[in-house]
C-alpha cells in the first residue's frame, strides 16, 4: 500500500491523471521523494501573481515546463486604478526563459505589460511555440503580432482578448508563411486596423485545423461568407462586421454557407451589425451553448430577443442591458440550460434609462435553474428580489451584482442591501467569488463572514461602516485569496488584527480606505514573507514631503499588498513605496 | 488636539492621494451621500462640486462602474455609430434593369464607395480631377442633394456628401459633362 515501494517512473504515471494545479501543488508537499518526482514531470504551472517568484526559481524547480500562465497587474487596474507603467512586465520572464533550457509551447498572460520586444524574442526562442493567450495585455503593437505569425512554425493557437494593441499598419496576418497550416485557433477581434482579406482567406483555406476564429470589425460580410465556405468545421466564430443589404446576392450566399455550418456552438462579435440580417443566423442558433453579443450595441431590445428565443440549447449567454427585463423573461424561459449570465450596461452613465432592473434578474432566477455565475450591471436591486433569488438559486459559484450607483439603497424600503446580499451568501454554499454594491452596513459583512465559508474572492466599493466591517470578513472566511476594497472605511485596527491571515492569501488591495502609512509601514516590517506597496501619484507630495516628511498618520491612498517568495521587486516605478 | 489645531491637517488633506479627492461625504451617518470624488477633469471641477450647494450630479467617480477600460472604449465609439442608423440610399444605374441599395455610413471615403459601386455594377469609375470631373470613363457617380439637384460625386467632403446625399445614380459619360461645378 505504501507507493514509496513503487519505482518512481509508476508514481510519476499515475501523477499524469493528477492534471489540476491545486492538486498537483497538494502532491508535491507530502514528500521529498514525491516532490521531486513531481516538479520533474510537471508540465503546467499557473502563477497567480508575477511578483510572488522569479523566474529562475520557476527554471529550476520545473525544467520539464511547456505551459506557462501568468498573472501581472491588480484586478482593479481594469478599472483605472493603478497607473500604467506600474509593473507585470513580462520581458525577464521570456528572457529567462529563452536562456534556459526549458521548451515553452505555451503562454498565457492576463493584465501584463507585453512589449513587440518580448514578443519577437517569445517567437524566436522555442521552436515548439504553440500557443499564446493575451487577455487585457497592453504595451505591443501589431509589429509584435506580426513576429508571432512569422516566426512560430507550429503556431496552433494565437488569441488576443480585450488587449489595448497599437496597430501600426503592417501586414502581421501576411506575415503567416504558406507553409503554417497548424492553426487551430485565431482571434484577432480586438485589433483595430484593416488586414489583407486576401491573405485571411488563404490563411483560412490552409488551415483544417481551425476550429475557432474571431473576426476584427474590419472583416466585411462578404469575407465572412468566403471564410465560412473554406472553415464549415468551425466550432467558434466571432463576427466582425455584419452589415448589409439582405436583398443583396451576397447576403443570400451568407445564408446557405451558415446553414452548413452546423459545427458552430460559440458565437460572438458582431461589432458592427445590421439588425435586418440576423435573421442568417438563426439556423445556428439551435446548437449554440455560448452567445456573446456583449459588443453589439447596434442591436436593440426586440433583435435580441428575437434571436434568443432560438437558442434553447445555450448555456452562457453575454449580453447588453438594452435586452431590458422583459427580454430577460424571454432568456429565461428559453434557456433552461443555461449556467452563466453576463448583462452588461449599454450606457454606463446614464441613469436615466432603466435598461435591466431587479425583475429581470427574478425572473432569470426563476426560469434558470442551473445558472451558477453572475454578472449583472443594473440600476436597482431590492432585498426582496434578492432574497427570492437566494430561494431560487443555490448553485451560485460566482455571484457580482453592481448597481451603477454606487450607494443605491433599496428603492422600495430605503434599507440596505444587507439581508438581501445576506440571503444570496446563506443559501449559495459553494460561493467562491462575490461583488458587492449598493448601499450596504457592516451587517453585510458579518453575514458573508458567517456563511460564505468557501468564498475565494471579494469585491468591496463604498460600503460598511467600520473596522468590524472588515473584519467579519478576515475572521470568517477561511478560504479568502483575493480581497480588494476601494472607498470602505475601514482603517489600521482591521488591517492589523490578523498579520498573518495575508499569508494565506494571494493578495490585498485598498484604495480610499483609512489605513496609514504608519500602519502599512507595521505590516511591512513584521511579516517579511509580504511586500506591501504603496501607490502614490501624488502631486502635492514634494511639498508635502518637505514639510511632513512622511508623517506615519498619512492616509494612504492605494495599497497593494501580496505574498511572495522573493522579496521587493526590483522594477517598481518611483512612485510605488515598497515598505 | 494641539498638535491636530497648529499642523491644521484637515485643511491641508493629509494624504497620499490624487489632489481634490474629500472623504468627507462618506462620513455622514449610516447613509452615505453620493461620493464626493474627484472626477475624470480633475482638480476644478471637484472643486467646483464642493462650492455648489445643490446635489452633486452624477460625477464620474474614478474606476466606477467597474468596467474594462477596453469595454468601456469600444462602447463609447459604438455608442455614437449606434445612434445614427444606417443611411441607405437607391443606387441607379442608366441601362440597370434595377437599382440597388447601400448604406452610406459603412464607407469610410469616396475610394470605398466607388470600388463598392464598380463591384456591385461592373464599371469603372475613371480618373477625378477637380477641374474635369471624371476623365478616362464610360460612366460618372452623381447624387441627388437635398435641394433636388443632380451633382457629380466626389467634389465635397465625404461627411458633407453623406449627410446630403439623398439618391445616387450612375450616367453615362456623354451625358455627365455639364455638371462639372458646383457654384
Amino acid at each position: 500500500m505504501n507507493m514509496n515501494y513503487f519505482p518512481d517512473e509508476v508514481v510519476e504515471h499515475v501523477f499524469d491523471f493528477i492534471t489540476s494545479h491545486k492538486d498537483r501543488n497538494s502532491v508535491s508537499l507530502v514528500c521529498k521523494s514525491w516532490y521531486k518526482i513531481e516538479r520533474y514531470s510537471r508540465q503546467r504551472v499557473f502563477i497567480g501573481n508575477c511578483y510572488s517568484i522569479t523566474p529562475q526559481r520557476l527554471i529550476a524547480r520545473f525544467p520539464g515546463l511547456k505551459s506557462l500562465t501568468l498573472k501581472g497587474k491588480p484586478h482593479f487596474a481594469d478599472f483605472n486604478l493603478v497607473p500604467h507603467d506600474w509593473g507585470g512586465f513580462v520581458y525577464p520572464w521570456i528572457k529567462a526563459l529563452a536562456k534556459s533550457r526549458i521548451g515553452l509551447e505555451e503562454l498565457r498572460l492576463k493584465r501584463m505589460v507585453v512589449s513587440d520586444d518580448s514578443l519577437e524574442l517569445l517567437s524566436k526562442s522555442f521552436p515548439n511555440f504553440k500557443s499564446l493567450v493575451l487577455v487585457s495585455c497592453e504595451g505591443f503593437t501589431t509589429d509584435g503580432v506580426a513576429a508571432i505569425a512569422a516566426n512560430c512554425r507550429f503556431l496552433r493557437e494565437l488569441d488576443l482578448q480585450e488587449n489595448e494593441v497599437e496597430d501600426h499598419r503592417g501586414h502581421w496576418l501576411s506575415c503567416f508563411p504558406e507553409s503554417c497550416t497548424s492553426l487551430v485557433s485565431l482571434n484577432f477581434a480586438c485589433l483595430k486596423g484593416e488586414i489583407n482579406l486576401a491573405s485571411l482567406e488563404r490563411l483560412v483555406a490552409r488551415s483544417p485545423n481551425l476550429k475557432s476564429l474571431r473576426l476584427n470589425r474590419v472583416v466585411p460580410l462578404d469575407t465572412l461568407q468566403k471564410l465560412l465556405m473554406r472553415a464549415p468545421q468551425l466550432v467558434d466564430l466571432g463576427i466582425g462586421s455584419y452589415v448589409d443589404d439582405p436583398s443583396s446576392e451576397v447576403f443570400s450566399k451568407l445564408k446557405a454557407v451558415i446553414q452548413l455550418c452546423n459545427s458552430i456552438r460559440s458565437l460572438s462579435g458582431f461589432l458592427e451589425v445590421a439588425p435586418c440580417c440576423m435573421s442568417a443566423i438563426y439556423p445556428i442558433c439551435e446548437n449554440l451553448t455560448f452567445l456573446n453579443l456583449s459588443y453589439a450595441p447596434g442591436l436593440q431590445g426586440n433583435d435580441l430577443t428575437k434571436l434568443v428565443q432560438h437558442c434553447r440549447k445555450l448555456q452562457r449567454l453575454w449580453i447588453l442591458d438594452c435586452i431590458g427585463d422583459k427580454g430577460l423573461g424571454v432568456v429565461a424561459s428559453t434557456c433552461k440550460e443555461l449556467q452563466e449570465l453576463r448583462v452588461f450596461p449599454s450606457d454606463p452613465f446614464d441613469a436615466e434609462n432603466a435598461a435591466v432592473t431587479e425583475e429581470g434578474l427574478v425572473l432569470i432566477s426563476a426560469g434558470c435553474p442551473k445558472l451558477n455565475s453572475l454578472l449583472y450591471f443594473c440600476h436597482q436591486m431590492t432585498n426582496a428580489a434578492l432574497i427570492t433569488v437566494a430561494k431560487n438559486c443555490t448553485n451560485f459559484i460566482r455571484f457580482r451584482l453592481c448597481i451603477l450607483d454606487p450607494v443605491k439603497a433599496d428603492p422600495v424600503t430605503n434599507q440596505p442591501l444587507d439581508e438581501g446580499f445576506g440571503a444570496i451568501v446563506r443559501s449559495n454554499k459553494s460561493l467562491k467569488r462575490l461583488s458587492l454594491s449598493g448601499l450596504l452596513t457592516d451587517q453585510v459583512f458579518l453575514y458573508i463572514g458567517m456563511y460564505a465559508k468557501k468564498l475565494e474572492m471579494l469585491s468591496i466599493a463604498f460600503a460598511g461602516d467600520s473596522n468590524k466591517g472588515m473584519l467579519y470578513v478576515l475572521n470568517g472566511c477561511k478560504k479568502l485569496r483575493k480581497l480588494e476594497i476601494r472607498d470602505c472605511p475601514f482603517g489600521d485596527v482591521a488591517l492589523l488584527q490578523d498579520m498573518g491571515k495575508y499569508e494565506t492569501m494571494r493578495s490585498l488591495w485598498m484604495s480610499s480606505c483609512e489605513v496609514t502609512l504608519g500602519a502599512c509601514k507595521t505590516l511591512a516590517k513584521k511579516m517579511p514573507s509580504l511586500n506591501v506597496e504603496i501607490i502614490n501619484e501624488s502631486e502635492k507630495l514634494e511639498s508635502e514631503q518637505l514639510e511632513f516628511s512622511f508623517d506615519d498618520r498619512l492616509l494612504v491612498d492605494k495599497m497593494y499588498l501580496y505574498r511572495t517568495l522573493v522579496g521587493d521587486r526590483k522594477d517598481a516605478p518611483e512612485y510605488v513605496w515598497l515598505l | 488636539m494641539v498638535f491636530e489645531k497648529d499642523l491644521n491637517l484637515d485643511a491641508t488633506e493629509l494624504r497620499l492621494g490624487l489632489p481634490g479627492s474629500s472623504k468627507e461625504s462618506l462620513r455622514i451617518s449610516n447613509k452615505r451621500a453620493l461620493p464626493d470624488m474627484n472626477d475624470d477633469s480633475g482638480v476644478a471641477a471637484a472643486k467646483k462640486c464642493d462650492q455648489e450647494t445643490a446635489p452633486p450630479t452624477k460625477a464620474q467617480v474614478v474606476g466606477w462602474p467597474p468596467i474594462r477600460s477596453y469595454r468601456k472604449n469600444s462602447l463609447q465609439t459604438k455608442k455614437t455609430e449606434a445612434e445614427t442608423s444606417g443611411m441607405y440610399v437607391k443606387v441607379s444605374m442608366d441601362g440597370a434593369p434595377y437599382l440597388r441599395k447601400i448604406d452610406l455610413k459603412v464607407y469610410k471615403g469616396y475610394p470605398e464607395l466607388f470600388k463598392a459601386l464598380e463591384d456591385m455594377f461592373k464599371f469603372k469609375v475613371g480618373k477625378y480631377s477637380e477641374r474635369e470631373g471624371y476623365n478616362g470613363s464610360e460612366f460618372v457617380p452623381t447624387y441627388e442633394d437635398k435641394d433636388g439637384d443632380w451633382m457629380l460625386a466626389g467634389d465635397v467632403p465625404w461627411e458633407m456628401f453623406i449627410n446630403a446625399c439623398k439618391r445616387l445614380r450612375i450616367v453615362r459619360g456623354s451625358e455627365a459633362r455639364g455638371l462639372g461645378c458646383v457654384v
